[in-house]
């Protein structure tokens, strides 16, 4: 496993083995605080911070802790990180961290970090972990990013409001409103919504790859399947 | 005589998607024409509005799927589900409400799902709930029937559709509105109380109900859908009903008949229940269908937060007609049911 190159994680963790897009893992962080962009910007940064300390942890002990109660060991990192960031935003961001409520400690039982510690981390050297949570992390933010972005803007019209929250008070001028007097779609704000968008983004990437197989199919000149063809005997699969 | 069938059956009807949808519509118009007599042209511009969009949307989408537009336009069924929902929405709606409530129903509920035959889910529901949750003030005001308040021309109704600030139409609460919230009144005091009262139900609803049941009756003897769905839905709205109806006071939910005839039992029976795609699909299926719908549609308009619950059962039953038809599927002629 060590020959795993940067640029297959990275290509692992931002596309082709997107956390919310293709393992569909931590949803419920990611459907319920994506409201809007400041809250799914808190989420992803928390979500960060836990997904790369228990990787480096992990990595560090993956000789030592044995097969048989490595899950709990991890459990314990894990929480551990989740405790550290709650006090942290508890500390500098105390509104975001009302808001976020309950979702802040349940990260502990966000599968993205569990499996990414299990699936990666136990197995590889220290750097290539780090960067794979790092990396698995950025995927899952921006997922949570744009789909707050969309949730926001069409549900109040506007983008990026109450970013002071995270960024201190010059950001409170960060408020941008895109149509004046516009009648809150408060379906795109509360949880149907948070479904329905985040269905879209799946349909859009699945839709961009087919396309994409489609295209180097073609360009290698091989049999597409369901093509139309002249003979008809044997069967292309 | 058309002897040219040999097989049995040889009796035929010939019967497409394009004829079912035609009939459907022709049998909203007594529907249509009570509506339009105590609300005025409202739900009418909704529905010629509601379906003009609903065309340019399908014709669009067919063309992003790579299929022939006008093939699918020509089986109407896209107008079907607009004019249904179109019936549901307040009459002088904004028009960006219709616009938001078509896309709704003709992308989300029908095409991301494969198109006609494929959604999960009444398409026109789907646009309706999507409304419903998020404009709930708009949703909300309906237009007060004739007789209680000015029944507005036209022209006003045509300016409520593209200048809605600029005109207010005359709303009031319906009377499952007013049913619902009144829970401390004998039923006859409430009934001379509230203006809105009429005959058995409503003033204007009760004669909007019993033409929807005329329509759906001529879609029955047309053989457009079984009686099994609407007649449990029905029964089972009854039943709750009586069970829950004390005679006398309003805490008590009302009577039979004012549940038949008040909000959109009677279209839902007949108009929303029996599609086609998205029920169960036996006999017996279409039987536990329509009398949970009943059931459901009685609860929530009681106990729930919304006065009128038609939308939410079926999309809830939709999800479950799955599940039903599992259990309730026939055994094979010939077959019996341990065999299977």
């Amino acid at each position: 496993m060590t020959d795993v190159s940067y640029q297959t994680l990275t290509h692992n963790g931002l596309w082709k083995n997107n956390p919310a897009l293709v393992q569909l893992l931590g949803l419920c962080p990611l459907l319920a605080v994506s409201a809007s962009v400041v809250n799914s910007l808190g989420l992803a940064a928390a979500t960060m911070f836990v997904l790369i300390t228990s990787n480096i942890s992990v990595a560090l002990i993956r000789n030592v802790v044995s097969d048989t109660v490595r899950l709990p060991a991890f459990v314990m990192i894990i929480a551990a990180a989740v405790t550290a960031i709650e006090l942290l935003m508890q500390a500098y961001t105390y509104e975001l961290y009302q808001i976020l409520g309950i979702f802040l400690p349940l990260i502990t039982t966000n599968c993205v970090i569990l499996g990414r510690a299990d699936a990666f981390a136990s197995k590889n050297p220290l750097l290539p972990s780090a960067y794979d949570g790092f990396i698995m992390a950025v995927g899952f933010g921006a997922v949570l990013v744009v789909l707050g972005a969309i949730r926001e803007l069409l549900g109040t019209g506007g983008l990026f409001a109450n970013m002071h929250l995270l960024f201190g008070e010059s950001a409170r001028a960060w408020q941008i409103t895109l149509i004046d007097d516009y009648q809150s779609f408060l379906l795109a704000i509360l949880p149907p919504g948070a479904f329905i968008v985040a269905g879209l983004l799946i349909a859009v990437k699945n839709q961009i790859d087919a396309r994409a197989k489609r295209l180097a199919a073609q360009n290698a000149a091989e049999i597409v399947v369901g093509a139309k063809r002249v003979r008809v005997t044997g069967k292309i699969s | 005589m058309d002897f040219l069938r040999i097989t049995s059956p040889h009796g035929h009807g010939p019967l497409s998607t394009a004829k079912v949808m035609q009939t459907v519509l022709l049998a909203t118009l007594p529907g249509l024409a009570a509506m339009t007599w105590f609300f005025g042209p409202g739900t009418l511009i909704n529905i010629i509005f509601g379906g003009l969009i609903a065309l340019a949307l399908e014709y669009a989408v067919m063309g992003i799927r790579q299929r022939d537009p006008l093939f699918y336009l020509r089986d109407y069924s896209v107008l079907v589900t607009s004019t249904l929902l179109c019936f549901a929405l307040p009459p002088y709606a904004p028009w960006w409400l219709i616009v938001i409530g078509v896309a709704s129903a003709v992308l989300l509920g029908k095409h991301v799902f494969g198109g006609l035959g494929y959604n999960p889910f009444n398409p026109a529901m789907v646009g309706y709930v999507v409304l419903l949750i998020s404009f709930p003030l708009q949703m909300s005001s309906w237009a007060a029937p004739r007789g209680l308040g000015e029944v507005p021309g036209f022209t006003d109704a045509l300016t409520a559709l593209f200048f809605a600030r600029d005109y207010d139409a005359v709303t009031m609460a319906t009377p499952l509105d007013i049913m619902r919230q009144n829970t401390g009144l004998l039923m006859d005091d409430l009934y001379r109380e509230a203006t809105q009262f009429g005959q058995w139900a409503g003033v204007g609803w009760e004669w909007v109900n019993l033409a929807f049941l005329a329509g759906g009756v001529w879609l029955l003897y047309q053989r457009i859908f079984t009686w099994h769905g609407p007649v449990a839905m029905l029964a089972a709205i009854g039943l709750c009903a009586a069970a829950g109806f004390d005679g006398g006071s309003s805490n008590s939910g009302g009577s039979p008949v004012f549940h038949w005839l008040s909000g959109a039992t009677m279209f839902g029976a007949f108009f929303i229940i029996t599609d086609p795609v998205s029920s169960a699909v036996s006999n017996r299926g279409r039987l536990i269908f329509g009398a949970l719908i009943g059931v459901l549609v009685y609860i929530i308009r009681v106990t729930g937060n919304y006065p009128d619950a038609v939308a939410f059962a079926v999309l809830i039953l939709n999800f479950a007609a799955p599940l039903i038809d599992q259990y309730t599927q026939p055994a094979t002629y010939g077959h019996d049911r341990s065999s299977e």
